[in-house]
């Protein structure tokens, strides 16, 4: 792996009201290379993301991130949060950031001890790309990274230059939207089953896991290189 | 002690935890958690489950008995303490507050005063047979050995 120096640059913002949890899934998510942020409840993940995007609607030119303590000009790739909160629930968090403009193309993922299929039904509904049945394991948090990627690919569609700016697009979503046929199966998949066993003990990984997610850094870093030998030589 | 001794030991004690329901897979999760950069980390995370524990068990006692007994405080309590038991793999902890929970919807006091006595056995068990497994742990490491894995048992 290693195409994209961009791996280690993935914020996840994790919500839970439990000190343990909140540990638990600071671990999972370290140990998966991704950078965290854990606070124990709604209101502080929205003032954490609030303060984000209003940084951020003056755009900074050295994307390099800063360190977490620097939350300025830290973005946030993902949020995992837990459904049962005082105060506000993850739904509720959830709601919020799909009626904010500038929230809502953050991937939601919730997290709940409860097998409960209304409440899981409820959040997917409302645009949660998956709903994790707790104690979370290091399986679930393998099914992160094509959550974020989707979002990462559709930030490419900026028109810089218009005509090799829009084959370039069409291949890359593409590539990437057959990837994401095959996730949406999985994950589906995956849903169907936490809404018919529960959590279920036998874990196993899609096996073209790792094979999608290279596929899509390779496509989006050689596309380009691709297209402009091609443009060369017409 | 030699070190394969004591590598023996822990893995017959940790495969004795895990047949008699003490302990789930997620303990190995947590297991599989730890590293070298990270030595600490189950005897952390079991820390905190322990202090969390006793602070929620003192207090679903002190609910019970009052006067009127507020049974979403209870609900509250045991959710919280389900969940901690469930995310360190405290299985026998968890399953007593699943049935108490039961009790606590039905508010059936005399239910919720025998499962709580049932809630802190099972949790002192387990907190004394963590700790044995984890002395175990801590002496292995001493000695310059690794901590066998447990991921059979996830």
């Amino acid at each position: 792996m290693g195409m994209t120096a961009a791996d280690s640059q993935f914020h996840v913002l994790a919500v839970d009201d439990s000190l343990i949890d909140r540990k638990l899934i600071e671990r999972l998510l370290k140990t998966s290379s991704y950078q965290v942020t854990t606070v124990d409840s709604g209101s502080k993940a929205l003032e954490f993301l609030g303060w984000n995007a209003d940084v951020r609607s003056n755009p900074i030119e050295n994307e390099t991130p800063v360190s977490e303590k620097n939350s300025q000009e830290v973005e946030i790739n993902l949020v995992i949060t837990d459904y049962c909160m005082p105060g506000m629930t993850g739904y509720d968090l959830l709601k919020k950031m799909k009626e904010s403009s500038s929230l809502r193309n953050i991937p939601v993922i919730i997290m709940s001890s409860e097998n409960v299929p209304s409440r899981i039904n409820r959040c997917l509904e409302e645009g949660a790309e998956e709903f994790f049945l707790k104690p979370v394991r290091l399986s679930d948090v393998d099914k992160l990274k094509p959550h974020i990627m989707k979002t990462k690919c559709s930030d490419i569609e900026k028109p810089e230059k218009e005509e090799k700016q829009e084959k370039e697009n069409k291949e890359s979503i593409e590539t990437s939207s057959e990837i994401h046929l095959q996730k949406a199966q999985t994950s589906n998949n995956s849903k169907n089953k936490s809404l018919d066993e529960g959590h279920s003990p036998d874990k196993t990984r899609p096996i073209n896991n790792d094979f999608t997610v290279q596929l899509i850094q390779f496509g989006t870093f050689s596309l380009p290189l691709l297209l402009l030998l091609f443009l060369s030589y017409s | 002690m030699e070190v394969n001794q004591m590598q023996r030991s822990f893995l017959e004690y940790a495969t004795v935890l895990f047949r008699e329901g003490f302990l789930d897979g997620q303990f190995s999760q947590l297991q599989m958690l730890q590293d070298e950069s990270n030595p600490d980390f189950v005897v952390e995370v079991v820390s905190l489950f322990f202090e969390d524990s006793q602070k929620l068990l003192n207090d679903l006692t002190t609910t019970l008995d009052q006067q009127n007994v507020d049974f979403k405080k209870i609900d509250a309590h045991i959710h919280q303490l389900k969940g901690s038991s469930s995310s360190i793999g405290a299985q026998r902890v968890k399953n007593a507050c699943i049935a108490f929970r039961n009790f606590c919807d039905q508010q059936n006091l005399e239910g919720c005063m025998r499962c709580l006595q049932h809630v802190k056995q099972e949790y002192l068990l387990v907190k004394s047979k963590l700790e044995a497994l984890l002395r175990l742990e801590q002496q292995i490491v001493a000695a310059g050995g690794a901590i066998p894995v447990l991921s059979e048992f996830s």
